[in-house]
């Protein structure tokens, strides 16, 4: 546990993880397990970041890699990588990262704004800047992960 | 909710079962099913809703289907003959008892005028139309409570019987204790005392049901008494004195002349039909004691006094006596000699909340998918063919495939309770609109999941409505183009390619396409110089905002269009598609998935993706030659076939699991039938087998992707995605892209 999470009194729980170089985190009230990475079923027509779908307990679960989803480029998911299996709004989706890496207990105080940069990504997943132990995590919110369920109707 | 609410609600929910095999019942007969049996079964649902609604003080409700059951006894006793003015007679009042039965729930207002009517009509078929006034005690009790205003009307007309009737200066009065009384703390000696107030009385006792010690029952109740009383009191004075225990007994009250005489007797012809009717009810009703011992040996005790209820017909008081008789009847028949082409028995039933039925579905499939997995660990472990454990893993399967099966028979229900509510739509339409209808229905045993039926009542009476309304002409139209009088609607379920096909037909006019056409363009739905084909035409009236019907009729015009038809079919993961022949009708044709059920499926090979093609759509597989296959336009294939051409979808292709067309000779072809009849050949990488797979949703944590119906889990616990052929072989018509549509 870091030690900001001393400070604040009552604040917030996240799950940090890692993709690349970067580090993010997420509320982790939205976040119903983690687990190691299988090798997922392609979907067709699917979205780059879309990975394809996997069988979590007899439930089909589409993964979505977290970096491409973000800008970073697509991972190449070995037995090391980290599945996190997140509640979004009403469905269920796994997250594939590099790695989780912490829990931290923040206020929202210490949750710094975004500054203004032109990244579209930035715009939609970020919610804000913390700064642990000289390290900066974003704080994304993953409502928009998934791509839009209608998109596609006319099939 | 209030224990009180609580039963009524569960009345309800029995009513709506009665009333289903009320109108199922007497549709067979109006099929021309003269079986006893069948008439019984329609005589006991009247039967039983009468009885419970009496508990209730269902006033409206008790009354009519008391005439309505008077009728039907009469049929049951083939005094009557069920001709087909009779069995329509019955089912209109079969309308009318579910409208009151619903009117009762939902505190609704009913057709006063057309109850009055029908009763009327049933009480002209059985010629007694003064029955039900001097009856069987119903009448009696109906008028303690409130709510006389009702009933007067009919009363009116039934005045005569109802004038003379003196309060006789005497009564008999048979009571019969059950165990619950006893366990509830009363004390029968004290009701026989407080009835001692009343009047000078005798009391007899029965002690003819005491068994020998060994089958006694400490808590049983086997005595009944015989109480005459004479003096001035009233019935009610007399039920009042087993108003907290008439749950709980069996307690039946009869009017003495001061002769001694029964009062029916003395009261002239005009009962005599009545009465008759009423021994007979009571003869059926406690049928053959001997032959009921062997069955009552062996359940609880409560069952074994029953042959000693000699009370005749139904009273309110004790309906739930009644339907219980009415219960163990119908198991009887069960254990008896099954009656083929009989109304079939309803089996006992519980309810269950449907949250854990999903549940177990999960877990099974589940199971399912562990036990695949086990095998195949145990299959590379290596261990022989012949070992105990592979023995063991086979039963293992069987086991498991058959919960599976069991399970998945809970969540689909036949797609016959919503049909069975279209008869009487059907009725309805043809009286509003004076046409003549017949409706068949077909494949009323097709099984899909229950919610898919819940969401699919709305859209098939909206498609009923339209069909009768527009659909079909007018008798006389129909006899100046040479067809029968009477119009024809089918509704009709099948499974196909593992999705529930259920079509409306019509055998009308058909859709006038120069009207349609013509609505579409003053509606601006269309620009007016377009040039459509018959197809697209058809297709117009799913545009939201058109309406065909010239003058908004009672019946189709209440603002639904077939565009809301049309999109809670899509909900549903459906398709609704329309053919139309001029001067011969129409059909709609909806098809939707059968969610969370079991597919019958081909496992292939497309470009590295294992995929499961349903078996059903499947009509060959072939191994096609290079020369059979011959190229069409840009990058289209068509493959030769015994003769004909038929279209060639390279499934790795459309789906993009591969770049470049796969060589039609490393592949292997499916022939597959798709909706409509269309043919096309599926090309595969490689035939892996066939299985059973459960039926998982991708929408449910993603979304619809085209081509793909839905997915499942294979044996290795990967997913693999369910081809939807429909949708595949239609992307591959859109010549240009021989791919899907893009996806964001």
């Amino acid at each position: 546990m870091s030690e900001a999470a001393n400070q604040g009194g009552a604040g917030r729980e996240l799950i940090s993880f890692r993709i690349g170089a970067q580090e993010f985190c997420v509320n982790i009230m939205e976040v119903r397990e983690i687990r190691g990475w299988t090798p997922a079923t392609a979907l067709p027509q699917a979205p780059a970041f879309v990975r394809g779908v996997i069988n979590l307990r007899g439930a089909v679960l589409p993964i979505v890699d977290l970096g491409a989803r973000l800008g970073l480029g697509t991972a190449d998911p070995t037995a090391r990588h980290v599945i996190i299996v997140a509640q979004v709004q009403n469905q269920v989706v796994g997250l594939l990262v590099d790695a989780v890496s912490d829990i931290l207990t923040v206020t929202d105080e210490e949750i710094q704004p975004t500054p203004d940069v032109a990244s579209e990504m930035v715009r939609t997943f970020v919610r804000g800047l913390l700064a642990i132990d000289g390290r900066m995590v974003s704080f994304i919110s993953l409502d928009r992960v998934l791509p839009d369920r209608e998109l596609d109707h006319a099939a | 909710m209030d224990p009180m609410a609580e039963i009524k609600a569960t009345f309800f929910q029995e009513c709506e079962e009665q009333l289903a095999e009320l109108e199922s019942g007497l549709l067979a007969m109006e099929g021309g099913d003269t079986e006893s049996e069948t008439v019984n079964a329609v005589f006991r649902a009247v039967h039983s809703v009468k009885g419970g609604a009496g508990a209730f003080g269902l006033e409206d409700l008790v009354h009519f289907a008391h005439i309505f059951e008077t009728t039907l006894d009469e049929v049951r006793s083939n005094r009557l003959p069920a001709s087909d003015a009779v069995v329509k007679a019955l089912l209109r009042s079969a309308d009318v008892l579910a409208d009151l039965v619903r009117a009762a729930r939902d505190g609704g207002a009913v057709d006063q005028a057309r109850c009055d009517v029908c009763a009327a009509e049933l009480s002209a078929l059985t010629g007694i139309e003064e029955s039900d006034a001097g009856d069987d005690g119903m009448g009696e009790i109906d008028f303690q409570p409130m709510q006389m205003a009702p009933l007067d009307l009919d009363f009116d007309a039934e005045a005569p019987a109802e004038e003379p009737a003196p309060e006789p200066a005497s009564w008999t009065l048979r009571f019969k204790p059950r165990p619950e009384l006893y366990a509830k703390a009363n004390e029968t000696v004290l009701l026989l005392r407080e009835l001692a107030r009343l009047g000078e009385v005798e009391v007899e006792l029965d002690a003819g049901d005491l068994p020998l010690l060994p089958h006694l029952d400490p808590e049983g109740a086997y005595l009944s008494w015989t109480v005459r009383i004479r003096g001035d009191a009233t019935e009610a004075d007399l039920r009042e004195v087993f108003e907290f225990v008439d749950a709980d007994c069996e307690l039946d009250v009869q009017a003495i002349g001061l002769d001694g005489e029964p009062m029916e007797l003395a009261n002239a012809e005009l009962d005599i039909a009545a009465l008759i009717s009423l021994a007979q009810s009571a003869g059926e009703e406690t049928a053959p004691p001997q032959a009921e011992a062997p069955v009552a040996a062996l359940e609880p005790i409560a069952e074994a006094e029953e042959p000693a209820a000699v009370v005749p017909a139904a009273m309110a008081a004790n309906s739930v006596e009644d339907r219980r008789v009415d219960e163990r009847r119908g198991g009887e028949d069960r254990r008896g000699e099954a009656k083929p082409g009989g109304v079939a028995q309803a089996a006992p039933t519980i309810r269950v909340d449907l949250d854990r039925v999903d549940r177990l579905i999960d877990l099974v499939g589940e199971l399912v998918i562990n036990q695949a997995m086990l095998a195949q660990r145990v299959n590379e472990a290596g261990l022989a063919r012949a070992s105990n454990v592979a023995g063991g893993l086979d039963e293992l399967e069987q086991l498991t495939r058959e919960i599976q099966d069991s399970v998945m028979a809970i969540r689909a229900q036949p797609v016959k309770s919503v049909f069975q509510r279209m008869p009487r739509l059907v009725r309805e339409l043809a009286s509003i609109t004076g046409k003549q209808v017949r409706l068949l229905t077909e494949g009323e045993g097709t099984e899909v999941d229950k919610t898919v039926i819940e969401r699919l009542t709305d859209p098939l009476t909206h498609m009923i409505r339209n069909a009768i309304d527009h659909g079909l002409e007018t008798p006389e139209k129909r006899i100046a183009a040479g067809k029968n009088p009477e119009g024809t609607c089918k509704l009709s379920a099948a499974h196909r390619s593992g999705r529930i096909v259920i079509e409306v037909a019509d055998d009308g006019g058909g859709i006038n396409r120069e009207r349609v056409k013509q609505i579409a363009i003053d509606k601006g739905l269309i620009p007016a110089e377009a040039a459509l084909t018959d197809e697209e035409i058809d297709n117009l009236i799913f545009l939201p905002g058109f309406s065909t019907a010239s003058t908004i009729s009672d019946i189709s015009g209440r603002g639904v269009g077939m565009d809301v038809v049309k999109r809670s079919i899509q909900d549903l993961g459906g398709r609704i598609s329309i053919t139309s022949r001029p001067g011969l009708g129409s059909t709609f044709s909806m098809s939707l998935p059968l969610t969370l059920a079991v597919l019958d499926g081909m496992v292939v090979t497309a470009g590295q993706q294992t995929l499961v093609a349903p078996l059903t759509s499947i009509i060959e597989t072939l191994q096609p030659k290079r020369s059979d296959v011959h190229g069409l336009g840009g990058g289209a294939r068509v493959i030769s076939i015994r003769g004909s051409y038929v279209p060639l979808v390279d499934v790795g292709l459309s789906l993009g699991y591969r770049a470049e067309p796969l060589d039609s000779e490393q592949g292997v072809a499916l022939l597959i039938e798709g909706e409509g009849g269309t043919r096309a050949v599926l090309l595969v990488d490689a035939i892996q087998g066939q299985r059973q797979v459960v039926i998982k949703s991708l929408e449910a944590n993603y979304r619809r992707v085209p081509g793909i119906a839905a997915a499942t889990i294979l044996g290795d616990g990967r997913v693999a995605l369910i081809l939807d052929i429909d949708a595949l072989v239609a992307a591959s018509r859109t010549a240009e892209a021989p791919r899907l549509l893009q996806a964001g």
